[in-house]
Protein backbone atom coordinates (compact mmCIF):
# COMPACT_ATOMS: atom_id res chain seq x y z
CA UNK A 1 0.00 0.00 0.00
CA UNK A 2 2.55 2.38 1.19
CA UNK A 3 4.40 1.23 -1.88
CA UNK A 4 2.11 1.62 -4.21
CA UNK A 5 1.34 5.08 -3.05
CA UNK A 6 4.88 6.26 -3.25
CA UNK A 7 5.81 4.64 -6.59
CA UNK A 8 2.64 6.50 -8.39
CA UNK A 9 3.72 9.40 -6.40
CA UNK A 10 6.87 9.20 -8.01
CA UNK A 11 5.21 8.84 -11.67
CA UNK A 12 3.59 11.72 -11.15
CA UNK A 13 6.57 14.15 -9.70
CA UNK A 14 8.28 13.05 -12.69
CA UNK A 15 5.28 13.94 -15.11
CA UNK A 16 5.05 17.17 -12.96
CA UNK A 17 8.89 17.85 -13.39
CA UNK A 18 8.99 17.49 -16.96
CA UNK A 19 5.30 19.33 -17.06
CA UNK A 20 6.96 22.47 -15.22
CA UNK A 21 10.76 22.68 -15.63
CA UNK A 22 11.17 21.04 -19.26
CA UNK A 23 11.85 24.58 -20.42
CA UNK A 24 14.01 25.69 -18.27
CA UNK A 25 16.44 23.07 -16.83
CA UNK A 26 19.16 20.99 -19.34
CA UNK A 27 17.71 17.33 -18.03
CA UNK A 28 19.37 15.79 -14.68
CA UNK A 29 22.67 16.70 -13.37
CA UNK A 30 23.50 13.24 -12.41
CA UNK A 31 23.92 13.11 -16.73
CA UNK A 32 26.33 15.98 -17.36
CA UNK A 33 29.63 14.64 -17.37
CA UNK A 34 31.39 17.86 -16.00
CA UNK A 35 32.12 17.06 -13.29
CA UNK A 36 32.52 12.93 -13.47
CA UNK A 37 36.07 13.16 -13.23
CA UNK A 38 36.18 14.63 -9.82
CA UNK A 39 33.68 12.35 -8.21
CA UNK A 40 35.42 9.12 -9.25
CA UNK A 41 38.62 10.83 -7.86
CA UNK A 42 36.77 11.93 -4.58
CA UNK A 43 35.01 8.96 -4.13
CA UNK A 44 38.46 6.43 -4.56
CA UNK A 45 40.16 9.12 -2.41
CA UNK A 46 38.22 8.72 0.36
CA UNK A 47 36.38 5.69 0.14
CA UNK A 48 40.22 4.03 -0.36
CA UNK A 49 41.74 6.29 3.20
CA UNK A 50 38.63 5.31 4.89
CA UNK A 51 38.71 1.63 3.37
CA UNK A 52 41.93 1.48 4.89
CA UNK A 53 41.98 3.31 8.12
CA UNK A 54 38.68 0.92 8.96
CA UNK A 55 40.74 -2.25 8.07
CA UNK A 56 43.71 -1.63 9.51
CA UNK A 57 43.03 0.15 12.99
CA UNK A 58 39.65 0.30 13.87
CA UNK A 59 37.61 -3.17 12.70
CA UNK A 60 40.55 -5.45 14.34
CA UNK A 61 40.27 -3.12 17.46
CA UNK A 62 36.28 -3.76 17.94
CA UNK A 63 36.84 -7.33 16.67
CA UNK A 64 39.68 -7.67 19.55
CA UNK A 65 37.33 -6.05 22.00
CA UNK A 66 34.26 -8.55 21.05
CA UNK A 67 36.58 -11.09 21.39
CA UNK A 68 38.02 -9.95 24.74
CA UNK A 69 34.85 -9.52 26.10
CA UNK A 70 33.59 -13.09 25.17
CA UNK A 71 36.53 -14.85 26.53
CA UNK A 72 36.50 -12.36 29.86
CA UNK A 73 32.53 -13.07 30.13
CA UNK A 74 33.20 -17.13 29.86
CA UNK A 75 36.23 -16.97 32.33
CA UNK A 76 33.88 -15.33 35.14
CA UNK A 77 31.15 -18.25 34.24
CA UNK A 78 33.99 -20.72 34.50
CA UNK A 79 34.87 -19.17 37.88
CA UNK A 80 31.16 -18.53 39.18
CA UNK A 81 30.75 -22.59 38.17
CA UNK A 82 34.07 -23.14 40.07
CA UNK A 83 33.33 -21.82 43.26
CA UNK A 84 29.73 -23.15 43.17
CA UNK A 85 31.51 -26.59 43.09
CA UNK A 86 33.51 -25.41 45.77
CA UNK A 87 31.21 -24.53 47.73
CA UNK A 88 29.01 -27.64 47.16
CA UNK A 89 31.96 -29.14 48.11
CA UNK A 90 32.23 -27.48 51.25
CA UNK A 91 28.76 -27.78 52.31
CA UNK A 92 28.84 -31.44 51.80
CA UNK A 93 31.81 -31.98 53.94
CA UNK A 94 30.10 -29.65 56.57
CA UNK A 95 27.04 -31.82 56.75
CA UNK A 96 28.89 -34.69 56.72
CA UNK A 97 30.67 -32.97 59.93
CA UNK A 98 27.70 -32.53 61.69
CA UNK A 99 25.63 -35.51 60.91
CA UNK A 100 29.26 -37.33 62.46
CA UNK A 101 29.66 -35.15 65.73
CA UNK A 102 25.60 -35.69 65.77
CA UNK A 103 26.37 -39.36 66.06
CA UNK A 104 29.33 -38.98 68.25
CA UNK A 105 27.21 -36.52 71.24
CA UNK A 106 24.91 -39.22 70.90
CA UNK A 107 26.63 -41.99 71.77
CA UNK A 108 28.71 -40.18 74.48
CA UNK A 109 25.43 -39.36 75.91
CA UNK A 110 24.21 -42.70 75.83
CA UNK A 111 27.81 -43.60 77.51
CA UNK A 112 27.03 -41.08 80.22
CA UNK A 113 23.36 -42.15 80.94
CA UNK A 114 24.49 -46.16 81.01
CA UNK A 115 27.14 -45.10 83.54
CA UNK A 116 25.09 -43.50 85.43
CA UNK A 117 22.28 -45.27 85.31
CA UNK A 118 25.12 -48.34 86.64
CA UNK A 119 26.64 -46.32 89.87
CA UNK A 120 23.24 -45.44 90.53
CA UNK A 121 22.42 -49.24 90.35
CA UNK A 122 25.62 -49.89 92.48
CA UNK A 123 25.04 -47.73 94.81
CA UNK A 124 21.43 -48.72 95.59
CA UNK A 125 22.72 -51.92 96.10
CA UNK A 126 25.00 -51.01 99.17
CA UNK A 127 22.38 -48.99 100.65
CA UNK A 128 19.89 -51.70 100.32
CA UNK A 129 22.46 -53.87 101.59
CA UNK A 130 22.90 -51.37 104.86
CA UNK A 131 19.53 -50.93 105.08
CA UNK A 132 18.59 -54.73 105.27
CA UNK A 133 21.28 -54.75 107.65
CA UNK A 134 20.37 -52.53 110.45
CA UNK A 135 16.56 -53.57 109.19
CA UNK A 136 17.85 -57.23 110.60
CA UNK A 137 20.14 -55.68 113.87
CA UNK A 138 17.02 -53.84 114.70
CA UNK A 139 15.05 -56.68 114.98
CA UNK A 140 17.05 -58.82 116.67
CA UNK A 141 17.33 -55.89 119.47
CA UNK A 142 13.75 -55.66 119.16
CA UNK A 143 13.78 -59.42 119.76
CA UNK A 144 16.00 -59.53 122.31
CA UNK A 145 13.97 -56.63 124.14
CA UNK A 146 10.80 -58.35 124.17
CA UNK A 147 12.59 -61.52 125.02
CA UNK A 148 13.34 -59.96 128.39
CA UNK A 149 10.51 -58.05 128.70
CA UNK A 150 8.45 -60.58 130.60
CA UNK A 151 10.99 -62.00 133.02
CA UNK A 152 11.96 -58.03 133.66
CA UNK A 153 8.34 -57.00 134.04
CA UNK A 154 8.04 -60.08 136.31
CA UNK A 155 10.79 -59.04 138.65
CA UNK A 156 9.62 -55.92 139.51
CA UNK A 157 6.14 -56.84 139.67
CA UNK A 158 7.72 -59.63 142.66
CA UNK A 159 9.83 -56.69 144.38
CA UNK A 160 7.08 -54.27 143.97
CA UNK A 161 4.54 -56.52 145.19
CA UNK A 162 6.85 -57.49 148.19
CA UNK A 163 7.49 -53.78 149.23
CA UNK A 164 4.05 -53.44 148.58
CA UNK A 165 3.30 -55.58 151.36
CA UNK A 166 5.53 -55.18 153.80
CA UNK A 167 4.45 -51.40 153.87
CA UNK A 168 0.60 -53.08 153.97
CA UNK A 169 1.31 -55.39 156.75
CA UNK A 170 4.64 -54.82 158.10
CA UNK A 171 5.64 -58.59 157.55
CA UNK A 172 8.46 -59.72 155.49
CA UNK A 173 6.78 -62.04 152.99
CA UNK A 174 8.86 -64.72 151.60
CA UNK A 175 10.15 -63.71 147.90
CA UNK A 176 9.80 -67.48 146.47
CA UNK A 177 6.04 -67.65 146.98
CA UNK A 178 5.51 -63.91 145.30
CA UNK A 179 7.39 -64.97 142.65
CA UNK A 180 5.60 -68.21 142.28
CA UNK A 181 1.98 -66.10 142.36
CA UNK A 182 3.45 -63.30 139.56
CA UNK A 183 4.89 -66.36 137.46
CA UNK A 184 1.91 -68.00 137.49
CA UNK A 185 -0.12 -64.99 136.79
CA UNK A 186 2.36 -63.34 133.62
CA UNK A 187 1.66 -67.46 132.36
CA UNK A 188 -1.96 -66.78 132.49
CA UNK A 189 -2.04 -63.04 131.42
CA UNK A 190 0.88 -62.91 128.62
CA UNK A 191 -1.08 -63.55 125.80
CA UNK A 192 -3.12 -60.79 126.58
CA UNK A 193 0.00 -58.34 127.22
CA UNK A 194 2.43 -59.30 124.76
CA UNK A 195 -0.10 -60.34 122.04
CA UNK A 196 2.09 -63.60 121.17
CA UNK B 1 17.73 28.47 -7.25
CA UNK B 2 15.48 25.99 -5.04
CA UNK B 3 11.97 26.04 -7.19
CA UNK B 4 14.04 23.22 -9.84
CA UNK B 5 13.96 20.23 -7.74
CA UNK B 6 16.50 18.89 -9.89
CA UNK B 7 18.54 21.74 -8.80
CA UNK B 8 19.28 20.00 -5.92
CA UNK B 9 21.28 17.40 -7.85
CA UNK B 10 23.47 20.15 -9.18
CA UNK B 11 27.40 19.45 -8.22
CA UNK B 12 29.70 22.70 -8.38
CA UNK B 13 33.13 24.08 -7.85
CA UNK B 14 33.61 24.63 -4.25
CA UNK B 15 37.56 26.46 -4.35
CA UNK B 16 39.65 27.04 -7.27
CA UNK B 17 39.51 24.69 -10.25
CA UNK B 18 42.30 21.85 -9.91
CA UNK B 19 43.54 19.98 -13.43
CA UNK B 20 45.85 16.95 -13.69
CA UNK B 21 47.00 16.81 -17.32
CA UNK B 22 43.55 17.12 -19.16
CA UNK B 23 41.70 15.86 -16.06
CA UNK B 24 39.54 18.05 -13.81
CA UNK B 25 39.76 16.79 -10.33
CA UNK B 26 38.35 20.30 -8.46
CA UNK B 27 37.18 20.16 -5.02
CA UNK B 28 33.15 20.34 -4.94
CA UNK B 29 30.27 20.01 -3.04
CA UNK B 30 30.13 15.89 -3.92
CA UNK B 31 33.75 15.58 -2.66
CA UNK B 32 32.71 18.24 0.18
CA UNK B 33 29.89 15.20 1.80
CA UNK B 34 32.13 12.27 1.01
CA UNK B 35 34.62 13.46 3.19
CA UNK B 36 32.14 14.12 5.58
CA UNK B 37 30.56 11.11 5.00
CA UNK B 38 34.00 9.34 5.89
CA UNK B 39 35.39 11.70 7.94
CA UNK B 40 32.43 11.53 10.33
CA UNK B 41 32.40 7.28 9.77
CA UNK B 42 35.86 7.01 11.13
CA UNK B 43 35.22 9.44 14.31
CA UNK B 44 32.28 7.47 15.15
CA UNK B 45 33.99 3.94 15.06
CA UNK B 46 37.53 5.58 16.63
CA UNK B 47 35.54 6.40 19.28
CA UNK B 48 33.26 3.32 19.87
CA UNK B 49 36.80 1.35 19.66
CA UNK B 50 38.88 3.44 21.51
CA UNK B 51 38.05 1.94 25.17
CA UNK B 52 37.12 -1.27 25.57
CA UNK B 53 35.02 -1.45 29.03
CA UNK B 54 33.27 -4.71 29.74
CA UNK B 55 30.06 -2.49 29.87
CA UNK B 56 30.25 -0.72 26.73
CA UNK B 57 28.66 2.92 26.44
CA UNK B 58 26.37 4.33 24.11
CA UNK B 59 28.93 4.89 21.60
CA UNK B 60 31.14 1.71 21.91
CA UNK B 61 27.60 0.02 21.59
CA UNK B 62 26.46 1.43 18.64
CA UNK B 63 30.27 0.51 16.68
CA UNK B 64 29.82 -3.12 17.96
CA UNK B 65 26.40 -3.80 17.18
CA UNK B 66 27.28 -2.33 13.86
CA UNK B 67 29.92 -4.50 13.23
CA UNK B 68 28.32 -7.37 14.71
CA UNK B 69 25.27 -6.87 12.38
CA UNK B 70 27.23 -6.31 9.28
CA UNK B 71 29.09 -9.63 10.32
CA UNK B 72 25.97 -11.30 11.00
CA UNK B 73 24.75 -10.11 7.19
CA UNK B 74 28.19 -11.54 5.50
CA UNK B 75 27.95 -14.87 7.32
CA UNK B 76 24.66 -15.64 6.81
CA UNK B 77 24.69 -15.11 3.05
CA UNK B 78 28.00 -15.55 1.85
CA UNK B 79 29.27 -17.86 4.85
CA UNK B 80 32.81 -18.31 6.98
CA UNK B 81 34.73 -17.88 3.43
CA UNK B 82 33.92 -14.51 3.15
CA UNK B 83 35.51 -13.31 6.54
CA UNK B 84 38.90 -11.63 4.04
CA UNK B 85 36.38 -9.05 2.83
CA UNK B 86 34.41 -8.38 5.81
CA UNK B 87 36.38 -4.90 6.36
CA UNK B 88 35.72 -4.06 2.33
CA UNK B 89 31.48 -4.57 2.68
CA UNK B 90 31.73 -3.00 6.05
CA UNK B 91 32.81 0.20 4.65
CA UNK B 92 30.82 0.09 1.79
CA UNK B 93 27.55 -0.34 3.98
CA UNK B 94 28.76 2.64 6.30
CA UNK B 95 29.94 4.37 3.34
CA UNK B 96 26.51 3.92 1.17
CA UNK B 97 24.29 4.64 4.64
CA UNK B 98 26.29 7.55 5.70
CA UNK B 99 26.13 9.29 2.09
CA UNK B 100 22.05 8.83 2.11
CA UNK B 101 21.56 10.04 5.89
CA UNK B 102 23.87 13.03 5.55
CA UNK B 103 21.50 13.70 1.85
CA UNK B 104 18.43 13.51 4.49
CA UNK B 105 19.91 16.89 6.30
CA UNK B 106 17.82 19.57 4.61
CA UNK B 107 20.07 21.93 2.13
CA UNK B 108 22.46 19.15 1.92
CA UNK B 109 24.24 16.87 -0.96
CA UNK B 110 23.56 13.22 -1.73
CA UNK B 111 26.81 11.45 -3.04
CA UNK B 112 24.85 8.33 -3.72
CA UNK B 113 21.72 10.39 -5.99
CA UNK B 114 25.01 10.13 -8.68
CA UNK B 115 24.67 7.29 -11.18
CA UNK B 116 28.74 7.79 -11.93
CA UNK B 117 29.43 7.57 -8.46
CA UNK B 118 27.18 4.22 -7.30
CA UNK B 119 28.36 2.94 -10.72
CA UNK B 120 31.55 3.04 -9.66
CA UNK B 121 31.23 1.46 -6.32
CA UNK B 122 28.83 -1.32 -8.72
CA UNK B 123 31.60 -1.97 -11.49
CA UNK B 124 34.15 -1.99 -8.61
CA UNK B 125 32.58 -4.58 -6.82
CA UNK B 126 31.85 -6.59 -10.40
CA UNK B 127 35.20 -6.64 -11.41
CA UNK B 128 36.29 -7.84 -8.18
CA UNK B 129 33.60 -10.69 -8.04
CA UNK B 130 34.58 -11.95 -11.35
CA UNK B 131 38.67 -11.79 -10.64
CA UNK B 132 37.86 -13.55 -7.18
CA UNK B 133 35.55 -15.95 -9.26
CA UNK B 134 38.37 -16.89 -11.59
CA UNK B 135 40.68 -16.88 -9.44
CA UNK B 136 38.85 -19.32 -7.05
CA UNK B 137 37.53 -22.06 -9.60
CA UNK B 138 39.54 -20.94 -12.98
CA UNK B 139 37.34 -21.34 -16.14
CA UNK B 140 35.21 -23.45 -13.44
CA UNK B 141 33.70 -20.14 -12.74
CA UNK B 142 32.10 -20.41 -16.17
CA UNK B 143 29.75 -22.83 -14.83
CA UNK B 144 27.94 -20.34 -13.21
CA UNK B 145 26.49 -19.71 -16.44
CA UNK B 146 24.63 -23.43 -16.70
CA UNK B 147 22.45 -24.08 -14.08
CA UNK B 148 22.10 -28.06 -12.92
CA UNK B 149 19.40 -29.54 -13.88
CA UNK B 150 17.72 -27.66 -17.20
CA UNK B 151 16.72 -29.59 -19.88
CA UNK B 152 19.70 -29.72 -22.93
CA UNK B 153 16.44 -28.09 -25.35
CA UNK B 154 16.50 -25.00 -23.26
CA UNK B 155 20.34 -24.97 -22.11
CA UNK B 156 21.47 -22.49 -24.87
CA UNK B 157 18.45 -20.21 -24.07
CA UNK B 158 19.49 -20.06 -20.53
CA UNK B 159 23.08 -19.21 -20.66
CA UNK B 160 22.39 -16.45 -22.63
CA UNK B 161 19.79 -15.28 -19.69
CA UNK B 162 22.16 -16.19 -17.15
CA UNK B 163 25.06 -14.35 -19.01
CA UNK B 164 23.04 -10.86 -19.40
CA UNK B 165 21.49 -11.14 -16.16
CA UNK B 166 25.27 -11.72 -14.56
CA UNK B 167 26.74 -8.63 -16.56
CA UNK B 168 23.52 -6.26 -16.26
CA UNK B 169 24.65 -6.69 -12.26
CA UNK B 170 26.86 -3.43 -11.62
CA UNK B 171 23.95 -1.65 -13.87
CA UNK B 172 21.10 -2.65 -11.63
CA UNK B 173 22.90 -2.86 -8.35
CA UNK B 174 24.15 1.11 -9.32
CA UNK B 175 20.43 2.13 -10.67
CA UNK B 176 18.63 0.30 -7.64
CA UNK B 177 20.72 2.60 -5.36
CA UNK B 178 20.83 6.16 -7.61
CA UNK B 179 17.06 5.83 -8.52
CA UNK B 180 15.79 5.30 -5.24
CA UNK B 181 18.02 8.60 -3.61
CA UNK B 182 17.08 10.85 -6.74
CA UNK B 183 13.20 10.03 -6.83
CA UNK B 184 12.95 10.24 -3.08
CA UNK B 185 14.76 13.57 -2.35
CA UNK B 186 13.11 15.11 -6.00
CA UNK B 187 9.25 14.30 -4.63
CA UNK B 188 10.42 15.88 -0.93
CA UNK B 189 11.58 19.13 -3.31
CA UNK B 190 8.01 18.84 -5.06
CA UNK B 191 6.00 18.23 -2.30
CA UNK B 192 8.44 21.03 -0.27
CA UNK B 193 7.50 23.28 -3.87
CA UNK B 194 3.94 22.31 -3.54
CA UNK B 195 3.78 23.94 0.19
CA UNK B 196 4.81 27.50 -0.53
CA UNK B 197 2.53 27.31 -3.53
CA UNK B 198 -0.33 26.36 -2.13
CA UNK B 199 0.08 29.06 1.00
CA UNK B 200 -0.60 29.01 4.32
CA UNK B 201 -4.24 27.74 3.20
CA UNK B 202 -3.36 24.41 1.08
CA UNK B 203 0.10 24.17 2.26
CA UNK B 204 -1.02 21.86 5.28
CA UNK B 205 -1.65 18.46 3.40
CA UNK B 206 1.67 18.45 1.10
CA UNK B 207 3.16 19.49 4.10
CA UNK B 208 2.15 16.64 6.10
CA UNK B 209 2.41 14.28 2.88
CA UNK B 210 6.28 15.86 2.89
CA UNK B 211 6.73 15.06 6.54
CA UNK B 212 5.38 11.46 6.32
CA UNK B 213 7.72 11.04 3.15
CA UNK B 214 11.12 12.42 5.30
CA UNK B 215 10.46 9.12 7.45
CA UNK B 216 10.04 7.11 4.74
CA UNK B 217 13.06 8.34 2.83
CA UNK B 218 15.35 7.56 6.02
CA UNK B 219 13.57 4.23 5.99
CA UNK B 220 14.49 3.98 2.30
CA UNK B 221 18.24 5.03 2.85
CA UNK B 222 18.75 2.63 5.60
CA UNK B 223 17.48 -0.06 3.67
CA UNK B 224 18.75 0.80 -0.02
CA UNK B 225 22.50 1.00 2.09
CA UNK B 226 21.73 -2.48 3.15
CA UNK B 227 20.08 -3.93 -0.12
CA UNK B 228 23.19 -2.64 -1.75
CA UNK B 229 25.59 -4.23 0.89
CA UNK B 230 23.49 -7.27 0.70
CA UNK B 231 23.43 -7.84 -3.06
CA UNK B 232 27.56 -7.56 -2.93
CA UNK B 233 27.25 -10.20 -0.29
CA UNK B 234 25.67 -12.47 -2.61
CA UNK B 235 27.68 -11.91 -5.65
CA UNK B 236 30.41 -12.53 -3.47
CA UNK B 237 28.68 -16.11 -2.43
CA UNK B 238 28.04 -16.79 -6.23
CA UNK B 239 32.25 -16.11 -6.19
CA UNK B 240 32.99 -18.37 -3.50
CA UNK B 241 30.77 -20.93 -3.46
CA UNK B 242 29.86 -22.24 -6.48
CA UNK B 243 26.62 -23.82 -6.61
CA UNK B 244 25.06 -23.83 -9.53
Amino acid sequence: MVKKIYFQSIFFSVFFIREAFAAESGGMPQLNPEFWVSQIFWLILTFGIMYLVLSKIILPRISNNLESRKSQILENIEAAEKQREDSDEKLKEYDEIISKSKLEANSIFNQAREKALKEIGAKKEVLDNQIDNEIAEAEKEIDTLRKNAPDKINKIAIETSSELLQKLIGTEVNNSSISAIVDDLSKRNGDKYYGN
Amino acid sequence: MAANPMSQFDVYRIGPEIKVGALDISFTNASLFMILSTVSIMLIFNLGSKKNSILPNKIQLLAELSYTFVSKMISDTAGSKAKPYFAFIFSLFMFVLFCNMFGMIPYTFTVTSHIIVTFVLAAFIFIGVTVIGFIKHGFGYLKLFVPSGVPAVLLPLIVVIEIISYLSRPISLSVRLFANMMAGHTMMKVFGGFVISLGIVGGWLPLSFSVALTGLEILVAFLQAYVFAILTCIYLNDALNLHH
